[in-house]
């Protein structure tokens, strides 16, 4: 069965396994997230469902959502978020979705909006080498050549410095370590995108799946 | 309380003993060995403790058949069987680097008076 979870990464710490190894972990708080409303093949022509995640002030819930959230006879949540799920028909709305169900042990893919890290040179950005930064040298961080003379213009995609992080990375295949079902955590090895207090969307590994597990 | 805060908590060992650099420790450690488990002991001066929560290690420095032998354990870890506390030091510093370049008698530390 496909599943989804909105989460919040409160950060990382460490934790030792079953054998003693030490395993670093991001923590997420996973839900509860309340399915919203659905999208069905023949009304919006793809489908879907719509969960809910997060406490918000009542006050802060402009009209419409408000409307919204009382179709579905749930209280206004901070945020909303459409997950495409094969297997969309199995899930109500005004279902909740918790932390429990995953479990240990399994794969998921992690989404979230990665670090901005502002205006960023070649070598932060590509991975571009520098030149020395010392003995007379007067090339130390810069992007060098662009391309060859001949071409008399830059190609388009050239990497160049410029804005970088921000965007919306998924990581694939973390495993979950733990599951705190009763305080709605979540303990996924290694790092996940973003900052904390961020939003995630953790769903399972669609890798797994096509390894045929 | 933050919930790593909770999570570390829950991971940390609560019967560490006091331990500081400069005191001479035996820990023992579970090693596993074709299959079997035993415990096999480590003995030598600390000379240095970093990190905190369970991330806290320790680095442990003897020296065995004239070659320094250095080891660091983290604190909590669940393979660290027992540590016990043989002797204890007065040392004016947190790490003790500057024993790897001492030998013999000059390597050795004062001890604390109780």
């Amino acid at each position: 069965m496909r599943k989804a979870i909105l989460g919040k990464k409160l950060g990382m710490t460490q934790v030792f396994d079953d054998q003693g190894r030490a395993v670093p972990v991001t923590v997420i708080e996973a839900g509860p997230c309340v399915v919203v409303s659905k999208r069905t093949e023949e009304k919006d022509g793809y489908n879907a469902i719509q969960v809910g995640f997060g406490r918000v002030k009542e006050r802060r819930v402009n009209k419409p959502l408000k409307g919204h959230f009382e179709a579905a006879k749930v209280k206004p949540l901070r945020y909303l978020r459409e997950f495409r799920l094969d297997n969309s028909a199995d899930y109500a709305e005004g279902q909740e979705l918790r932390v429990d169900m995953f479990s240990a042990g399994e794969l998921v893919d992690v989404t979230g909006v990665s670090k901005g890290k502002g205006f960023a040179g070649g070598v932060k950005r590509w991975g571009f080498g520098r030149g020395p930064m010392a003995h007379g040298s007067k090339y130390h961080r810069a992007p060098g050549s662009l391309q060859s003379r001949d071409a008399a213009r830059v190609f388009k995609g050239r990497k160049l410095p410029g804005r970088m992080g921000g965007n919306r990375v998924t990581v694939l295949a973390l495993k979950i370590e733990r599951i705190y079902p009763d305080r709605d955590l979540m303990l996924i090895r290694g790092a996940v995108p973003g900052p904390k207090g961020s939003l995630v969307v953790v769903r399972d590994s669609v890798k797994s799946k096509a390894r045929g597990e | 309380m933050n919930v790593i805060d909770m999570i570390e908590e829950a991971e940390m060992k609560k019967d560490v003993p006091d331990f500081r650099p400069g005191d001479t420790v035996r820990v023992h450690v579970k090693v596993v060995e074709g299959g079997r488990e035993r415990i096999q002991s480590f003995e030598g001066v600390v000379i240095g403790r970093r990190g905190g929560g369970t991330r806290e290690t320790f680095t442990v420095r003897r020296v065995s058949y004239g070659v320094g032998v250095e080891r660091t354990f983290p604190i909590h870890s669940p393979r660290i069987d027992k540590i016990e506390v043989l002797k204890r030091a007065t040392v004016r510093r947190a790490k003790l680097y500057y024993l790897r370049e001492l030998r013999g008698k000059a390597a050795r530390l004062k001890e604390k008076r109780q």
